[in-house]
């Protein structure tokens, strides 16, 4: 096996494993400080010892054996005390859940990460390190963060779960549906942070963002395959992602969605989409109601599905956002549904909508940028211009700012 | 695994007879379970004394260590199993005293 082959089973092995061998010892020795560093040093280990000694026949394995090591040693080398450090385990249930889907400790490490009682950005930084096993660097990189304050929140997040005792397992029956939804907002979360990047001297979009956020949905999908929102949730994603191709120019701009190239879109990702899409659908004629991700992966699904914007089925869109609506009541769907009103009953109306959300939109770039787009195709070209300066003022996506900015200066 | 309770409270005025008995109904549950350590209600803050004896010479201050709209107006401390069993007797609690709570682990 040459260079090449070996260091691409390595990137392998940890996009497959390092979860497993994280949450497999965390589970063990109670404690993600120890699981995190072993976890590390086995994956280094590996990067010594694959290109000569070949790849092992079962590279999982020899990683969490690996790691257990390291973890031992380093538990002897504190000289920590069996007995003292039996007191200091991470709580878990005791039998643990029956198997099934649901029985594997990467779901544990999740649900730990994705605590209530951490602070959204701890959560999102902790899941990123633990569960997708990104470095510390990469993290900061990605949330233009400076690397030493990452560093400090991710180990307050550590040092709370283990002083407030935040368990490690899988919430009750009872608690799981919130549960689940607070970790899809964490996904979902860096998955919009990596497909509309903010920062002035930012790539449009962070490509690995987005991949892990979809790699990490996955993961929940396969973990909990009854859970309608994570399928919803998936979908959303690998819609939205198929678009990523047209989303920006070779100028650097951000391509609306109507001048979007849309043979420059995914098939692959399009199709496994719909086919989520349609498995939610059948689930939902069945008589479960779709949750907010279905709903908005069905509105996804309705653009994907149109060759071109004109044969958009504008009327479904607008049904889908109705049903949006009356589950979150957010201004910010209300614009969105305002979007499609104009295509079905003109800017005018639309604009209507979209003024009275005002009061609750005026510092949200996208409400001036869909008024700015209304009031140009209404003719009314000094009020779109003041509008699109807003937008440009507020908006913090390179790209998006440079498309505003070219869209504000073609007024006449 | 200890926790502490802390009431928290902007107004003043002591619990009304309504929030005291939704208070021992609480009281009497966390009894039955296993949970209770103590509890008790404080007087208002401005009954508080401050000393600071660090020096060998005890300084006497009349008044709360720290001024502020909030005050701790009396606490829970309860035994629970991890986060998950003291935030659920944090919310109940919350309800029956009719005020905020802030969750806190023992060392």
């Amino acid at each position: 096996m040459n260079r090449i082959d070996v260091h691409e089973a390595i990137a392998q092995a940890h996009r497959e494993e390092w979860a497993r061998v994280v949450a497999s010892l965390t589970r063990r020795f109670g404690d993600l400080d120890i699981a995190e560093e072993a976890a590390a040093e086995a994956f280094a280990t590996a990067v010594q010892r694959w290109p000569a000694d070949g790849v092992p026949p079962n590279p999982g394995a020899w990683l969490t054996t690996t790691a257990n090591r390291q973890a031992i040693d380093r538990i002897r080398r504190e000289n920590k005390r069996d007995d003292k450090h039996r007191k200091a385990q991470m709580s878990y249930d005791d039998p643990p859940e029956p198997l099934g889907a649901i029985d594997d400790d990467r779901l544990r490490l999740i649900f730990t990460c994705c605590h209530p009682a951490l602070a959204m950005e701890a959560r999102v930084a902790l899941t990123l390190r633990m569960v997708a096993g990104l470095t510390m660097p990469e993290i900061a990189r990605a949330f233009l963060v400076a690397e030493s304050a990452m560093g400090q929140r991710i180990t307050r997040a550590k040092a709370k779960i283990k002083a407030a005792r935040i368990p490690y397992r899988v919430p009750s029956a009872e608690d799981l549906p919130a549960r689940v939804s607070g970790v899809l907002a964490v996904l979902y979360l860096v998955f919009n942070e990596g497909y509309l990047a903010t920062g002035p001297d930012t790539d449009p979009v962070r490509h690995e963002l987005t991949a892990e956020a979809i790699r990490l949905t996955r993961l929940i999908r396969a973990l909990l395959p009854d859970d309608g929102e994570a399928a919803g949730l998936l979908a959303l994603m690998l819609l939205t992602e198929a678009r990523r191709p047209a989303r920006v120019s070779a100028g650097g701009e951000l391509v609306a969605l109507d001048e979007q190239d849309r043979g420059a879109w995914d098939a692959a990702l399009i199709a496994e989409g719909h086919r989520l899409v349609r498995e939610r659908l059948a689930a939902a004629a069945a008589g479960v109601a779709p949750g907010r991700y279905q709903i908005l992966a069905a509105i996804n699904a309705v653009h994907t599905s149109a060759r071109d914007m004109r044969d958009t089925d504008w009327s479904q869109v607008l049904a889908l956002y109705d049903q949006l609506v009356r589950l979150d009541p957010s201004p910010i769907i209300a614009l969105n549904r305002a979007i499609a009103v104009a295509e079905l009953d003109g800017p005018e109306v639309a604009l209507a909508a979209v003024d009275r959300l005002e009061p609750r939109l005026a510092g949200y770039h996208a409400y001036h940028a869909t008024r700015a787009d209304l009031l140009r195709r209404l003719g009314r070209g000094r009020e779109s211009r003041a509008a699109y300066d807003k937008a440009i003022d507020l908006a913090g996506n390179t790209a998006e700012t440079a498309a505003l900015t070219r869209r504000r200066d073609q007024l006449r | 695994m200890q926790y502490l309770i802390s009431v928290i409270h902007d107004q003043a005025g002591l619990a009304t007879p309504d929030e005291d008995a939704a208070i021992d109904v609480f009281n009497d549950r966390l009894q039955t379970d296993g949970h209770w350590v103590f509890a008790g209600g404080l007087a208002s803050p401005d009954t508080a004394t401050v000393i600071d004896n660090r020096a060998g010479e005890a300084m006497v201050t009349d008044g709360p260590f720290l001024e502020s709209k909030e005050y701790l107006a009396g606490f829970w401390i309860i035994e629970a199993a991890d986060l998950d069993v003291a935030l659920k007797l944090a919310a109940e609690g919350s309800k029956a005293c009719n005020r905020k709570v802030e969750v806190r682990p023992f060392r």
